[in-house]
C-alpha cells in the first residue's frame, strides 16, 4: 500500500451526484434475504456493499472480511425530505431568502445568523413582499399558514444563487442538497448482522431502519405510479419522513421513537456516536490496554511506600515484560524457563510460542541470542500503579513490585494520601511497563520516593498517618522511657536493624532520635501545642516546643505537625539534607516504629473515657440550660419588635443568625470546660497528635452535639410554623427547632435523633453534588491549561507563544521545592 | 465616552492597580527582553473603562503594578487592542 500525506479536509454536503457515484449498488427491494437465506441483490444486505461472513470474498473489492471497509449502495427517494441534522439551518435560509426569487433579504449580508435574525420584508430584486417563515418541531415549516413541504423548499433553494451564498457564508455544497433525493445505504460491515446460536439471523438497528425506509418509499413510487389520491400519498410521504429523521436521531423531541419488536428503542445514527458509552468517548476516547491487572486494595504497613504487593497467582504469574536474551542473562533466563516463570517466547521472526510442560525442554535447548522471552513479574519490577479518578500526576506512581499470597493489591498506609485510596473496597490498577526505556523513564519521573513533596502545594503528600502519628506521639512523648531490652524489641517488631548504643535506658526521645538523620536542625511547635500565652520554648512545661540539634530530639513530641502527611515539616527539611532514597527509608522506619511501639503499649477507646466528674457535668449542662435560655431570650425580643436588626437582613434572619450564634458559643465555652476537665486518655491522644479526630468530635461524644442545620439554617422544615406536630405552631424556642442538647454518649432525643439525621442526610447528598460540579470544573480547567509551559526565562506561555504571565506564579518559586510556597532564607542560612 | 470627572475616578479605587503607558523606547526593550511580538502579548479592549480613563491608544502597552499575597508586588503587562 502507498502512503500519501494529506493535504486538507474539506467538510461539506453530499450532494446526489455524490452519492451516486459513491455507491456501487442501488437498492430497490426491502427484502433482506431469500428463500434459501441468501442476501437477496437489490436488498439492504446486499453483498456487494461488503463482506461480514468469514470465508466469502467481497464482490466489488474481492478482499475478505477484515479488509473489505464495505461499499454505499444508494435509495432514489420517490420524494425528497428534509435532512433532521440540519433543520435549523433550512430554517434559517428559509428567513433569508425571497420566497419567489430566492435572493438574500439584506442590504449588506455578512452571515447566514446576521440575515436570518433581521430580514427585509419586501424583496430588493423581485419586490415581493415575504410571507413569515415559522418551524414546528422536529421537522415542519410554514410560509404564513401554508406547509412548505419538502419538494418545495427544495425548490425555493435551488433559486438562491451561488454568489449569495458565499457572502452569507454558506459553504460545502448548495443549500437544495440540505433536503435528500438520493439516500445513501451505509455498508453492511457497519450494520453487520449476527446469527444466533439457533441458526437465526439478527440484524443490526440500522439495517431494521434501512429496510423500513426501502419498504414505505417502494410503496410511496408504487402509489404515485398508479396515480393515488394526494392524501395518501401524502400520508406515506410523512412515514418516509418519519423514518429518515430517526434513522439519523431516534431521540427527536416531538415524535415518538422507533422501537424494536420487544419495545426497545432503535439505536441510530447519533445514539451510536453520542454520549458516555458513544463510538467517540466510549471507543475512540476510551483506551483499554493489555498488561494491567486491577483489583481490590488493603493495607501492609510492613511495606515500603515506595512497594507494592502484587498477588503471586492470580497476577504476578499472568502479567509479563519483554526481556530480549543477551550472553548476560541467557542462563537466567534459562532458570526461569525451567521454574515456569516464563509465559511465551518470541523468535526473531516474530513467531511467539507458549511455554507448556510438553516444549520446555526443546525451547531450553533452542534457546538462542537475540530470542526474546515474556517473562513473569517478580520483586523489584517496575509498574505504574494508579486510582481513579486519575485527578493529579500523583495519582499514577511508579511501585516496585513485590510478589505476596492472596488477592488482592497491598499498599503502605503511607501512600494513600495521594491516591485518596482507603482499604473500604477500593481498586486499583497496574500497568507493567514492557520496554526498558518505559521503565527506566517511568522510574526516574515517577517512583514514589521522587513524589513526595507536592508540586502543588509544597508539602509532603506522602507521611504518616493515624496509629503511625499515635505511636510516634506517645512514643516520643515525656513519660516514655524502655528498658534496653524493651527498646531491642521495639525495634526488632519494627524491622530495624540498628546498633544500640551502649545504654541501660532509652527514652522514647532517645529511640527516635536514632532514626534522625545527623545532620537535620529544626525548631518548631508541635500540633498539641497548647498556645500558651508566652511561649517558653525549650522551658515548655507540656513539652510542645520540638528542638532536634544535629540529629537528636531534645525536646518535644513528634506528631501530625513533624512527619504527619500534608504537614510533616520534618519530612521537608530532610528532603533538603538528603537523598530521595533516604527520606524514603526514614517514612518507612518512623512509620513502622510508630506503629509498633503502639502494638507493644496497646490502644484503646471506650466510653468512660468520656466521662467527666459530676461537678463538671452539672457545670456543663448549666452552661447549655443558659444558652438555650439566652436563645429564648431572643425569641421574646424579637417578639416584641425590640430585637436588633442586622445589616442586609430581614428582622426574622437576624433572629435565626443570632439564635444560630448565641448557641454556637455556648458550645464553644462548653468545649473548653470538657477538655480542661476529661482525663487524658487514648481519645485525647488521637486528637491531639492529630491522628484522627478534634475537640468538636470529643464534645459532641460526651457533653453537646449542638445546633443541627439545613443549608446553613436552623431546622425550619416540616409543618406549617413547626418542626413537628408535637410543638405549639411558631415556637421559635432552641429545642424544637434543631438544637441537640446531649452529647451522644448521653443519648439524643427522637426529637434531637431526626435532626441529627435529617442534617447527616444532607451533607451525604451535599458531598455527591459537589464532587460531581468540582470534577467537571477541574477537567475544564485541565483542559485550558494543559499546554501551558514554563519556559527558559521563566515566563508561561502557551503553544502557540501567547504569554500567560511574566513570572511563573508571581514570584518564580518552584513550590514542590520549596516549604509550603515559601523559602524560608533564615532557616536555610542558620541550620543550613 | 470618558468617565472622567464623573462620579468618583476609578483609578483610585484600592482594588484597582497602578497602570503607566510605555514609551516607546520602553516597548522595544521589553519585547527584546522576552523575544517575541507585541501579538503574544496579554491583551486589553481599548474600551476597558482603564484604558479608556489613562487615554491609551491601540497598541499601547500597558504597564501594570499588581499586588500578589506570594510576592508583593510583580508587573504585568498588556497589549490594547
Ligand atoms: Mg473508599
Ligand atoms: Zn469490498
Ligand atoms: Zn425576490
Ligand atoms: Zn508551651
Amino acid at each position: 500500500m502507498t502512503l500519501s500525506k494529506i493535504n486538507s479536509i474539506d467538510f461539506g454536503l453530499l450532494s446526489p451526484s455524490m452519492v451516486k457515484s459513491l455507491a456501487t449498488v442501488r437498492i430497490v427491494t426491502s427484502d433482506l434475504y431469500d428463500a434459501d437465506g441468501y442476501p437477496v441483490d437489490g436488498g439492504a444486505m446486499d453483498p456487494r456493499m461488503g463482506v461480514v461472513d468469514p470465508g466469502l470474498r467481497c464482490r466489488t473489492c474481492g478482499s475478505t472480511i477484515g479488509d473489505c471497509v464495505g461499499h454505499f449502495g444508494y435509495v432514489e427517494l420517490a420524494r425528497p425530505v428534509i435532512h433532521v441534522m440540519y433543520t435549523k439551518q433550512i430554517y434559517q435560509l428559509l428567513k433569508a431568502s425571497c420566497s419567489k426569487c430566492g435572493h438574500i433579504l439584506h442590504r449588506n449580508p455578512i452571515s447566514l445568523d446576521q440575515v436570518a435574525k433581521a430580514p427585509m420584508r419586501k424583496c430588493t430584486h423581485c419586490d415581493k413582499q415575504q410571507g413569515k417563515v415559522t418551524f414546528a418541531k422536529p421537522y415542519t415549516y410554514y410560509l404564513g399558514k401554508e406547509e412548505l413541504n419538502p419538494m418545495q423548499i427544495r425548490e425555493w433553494f435551488e433559486r438562491v444563487k451561488g454568489e449569495d451564498l458565499q457572502k452569507i457564508g454558506f459553504r460545502g455544497g448548495r443549500p437544495e442538497w440540505l433536503t435528500l433525493t438520493l439516500f445513501p445505504i451505509p455498508p453492511v460491515t457497519m450494520r453487520p448482522s449476527i446469527t444466533l446460536e439457533t441458526g437465526e439471523r439478527s440484524e443490526d438497528d440500522l439495517t431494521h431502519k434501512l429496510v423500513d425506509i426501502v419498504r414505505i418509499n417502494q410503496s410511496l413510487k408504487e402509489n404515485i405510479d398508479i396515480g393515488a389520491p394526494e392524501f395518501i400519498l401524502n400520508d406515506l410521504w410523512e412515514l418516509l419522513q418519519y423514518h429518515v429523521a430517526t434513522y439519523f436521531d431516534n431521540e427527536l423531541t416531538g415524535i415518538p421513537q422507533a422501537r424494536h419488536r420487544s419495545g426497545r428503542p432503535l439505536k441510530g445514527i447519533i445514539q451510536r456516536l453520542k454520549a458516555k458509552e458513544g463510538r467517540i468517548r466510549g471507543n475512540l476516547l476510551g483506551k483499554r490496554v493489555n498488561y494491567s491487572s486491577r483489583t481490590v486494595i488493603s493495607p501492609d504497613p510492613t511495606l515500603s511506600i515506595n512497594e507494592v504487593g502484587i498477588p503471586a497467582v492470580e497476577v504476578a504469574r499472568e502479567l509479563t515484560i519483554p526481556e530480549t536474551i543477551t550472553t548476560l542473562n541467557a542462563k537466567n533466563i534459562k532458570e526461569l524457563i525451567k521454574d515456569g516463570r516464563v509465559n511465551y517466547i518470541t523468535r526473531p521472526d516474530g513467531r511467539k510460542i507458549k511455554v507448556t510442560d510438553e516444549n520446555r525442554k526443546d525451547i531450553i535447548t533452542n534457546l538462542a541470542i537475540g530470542w526474546s522471552v515474556d517473562r513473569q513479574l517478580k520483586d523489584g519490577d517496575v509498574v505504574l500503579f494508579n486510582r481513579q479518578p486519575s485527578l493529579h500526576r500523583v495519582s499514577i506512581m511508579v511501585h516496585r513490585v513485590k510478589v505476596m499470597p492472596y488477592r488482592t493489591f497491598r499498599m503502605n498506609p503511607s501512600v494513600c494520601a495521594p491516591y485518596n485510596a482507603d482499604f473500604d473496597g477500593d481498586e486499583m490498577n497496574i500497568h507493567a511497563l514492557q520496554s526498558e526505556e518505559a521503565q527506566v523513564e517511568a522510574s526516574m519521573l515517577m517512583e514514589v520516593k521522587n513524589n513526595i513533596i507536592s508540586p502543588r502545594f509544597g508539602g509532603p503528600l506522602v507521611g504518616l498517618d493515624l496509629d503511625h502519628i499515635s505511636g510516634l506521639f506517645l512514643l516520643t512523648s515525656k513519660e516514655t522511657v524502655l528498658g534496653r531490652k524493651e527498646t531491642a524489641e521495639l525495634f526488632s517488631r519494627a524491622a530495624i536493624d540498628i546498633e544500640l548504643p551502649d545504654k541501660d535506658t532509652f527514652t522514647g526521645k532517645d529511640i527516635v532520635s536514632l532514626l534522625l538523620p545527623k545532620k537535620l536542625n529544626m525548631y518548631f511547635k508541635a500540633n498539641a501545642c497548647k498556645e500558651c500565652d508566652k511561649c517558653l520554648k525549650d522551658e515548655c512545661k507540656h513539652d510542645m516546643w520540638v528542638s532536634i540539634k544535629d540529629g537528636v530530639l531534645k525536646t518535644g513530641v513528634l506528631d501530625t505537625r513533624a512527619a504527619g502527611a500534608f504537614k510533616g515539616k520534618m519530612l521537608n527539611k530532610i528532603r533538603r539534607l538528603v537523598a530521595d532514597d533516604e527520606l524514603k527509608n526514614f517514612i518507612d522506619r518512623l512509620g513502622r516504629l510508630g506503629v509498633s511501639y503502639l502494638m507493644m503499649r496497646g490502644f484503646s477507646i471506650g466510653i468512660s473515657d468520656l466521662d467527666v466528674p459530676t461537678r463538671i457535668e452539672n457545670i456543663i449542662s448549666e452552661e447549655i440550660q443558659t444558652s438555650m435560655k439566652d436563645a429564648d431570650k431572643l425569641v421574646i425580643k424579637f417578639n416584641e419588635d425590640k430585637l436588633k436588626v442586622l445589616p442586609g437582613m430581614t428582622p426574622e434572619d437576624s433572629l435565626e443568625t443570632q439564635i444560630l450564634s448565641t448557641l454556637a458559643e455556648g458550645l464553644n465555652t462548653v468545649s473548653e470546660i470538657m477538655i480542661k476537665n476529661i482525663r487524658p486518655s487514648d481519645i485525647l491522644v488521637m486528637s491531639q497528635s492529630g491522628a484522627k479526630g478534634s475537640n468538636i468530635n470529643t464534645t459532641q461524644m460526651s457533653a453537646c452535639v449542638g445546633s443541627e442545620t439545613i443549608l446553613g439554617k436552623r431546622i425550619q422544615r416540616g409543618y406549617l410554623g413547626r418542626t413537628t406536630t408535637h410543638f405549639k405552631v411558631g415556637d421559635l424556642s432552641a429545642a424544637t427547632r434543631g438544637f441537640v442538647a446531649r452529647g451522644f454518649k448521653q443519648g439524643l432525643t427522637p426529637f434531637e435523633f431526626f435532626w441529627n439525621v435529617m442534617n447527616g442526610r444532607e451533607g451525604l447528598m451535599d458531598k455527591s453534588l459537589r464532587t460531581r460540579k468540582s470534577g467537571y470544573m477541574q477537567r475544564r480547567l485541565m483542559n485550558s491549561l494543559q499546554d501551558l509551559k514554563v519556559c527558559g526565562d521563566m515566563s508561561v506561555r502557551d503553544s502557540n507563544g501567547n504569554i500567560i504571565q511574566f513570572f511563573v506564579g508571581d514570584d518564580g518559586i518552584d513550590p514542590s521545592k520549596s516549604d509550603w510556597g515559601k523559602l524560608n532564607w533564615i532557616d536555610f542560612v542558620e541550620h543550613g | 465616552m470618558s468617565l472622567k470627572g464623573d462620579c468618583i475616578n476609578i483609578l483610585e479605587h484600592v482594588l484597582v492597580p497602578k497602570f503607566r503607558v510605555l514609551s516607546d523606547e520602553e516597548k522595544a526593550r521589553l519585547l527584546e527582553k522576552l523575544k517575541t511580538t507585541k501579538e503574544k502579548l496579554p491583551k486589553i479592549l481599548q474600551v476597558d473603562p482603564i484604558v479608556t480613563n489613562i487615554e491609551a491608544k491601540k497598541g499601547d502597552i500597558l504597564e501594570i503594578k499588581r499586588k500578589s499575597e506570594v510576592a508583593g508586588e510583580y508587573v504585568y503587562y498588556r497589549l490594547v487592542v
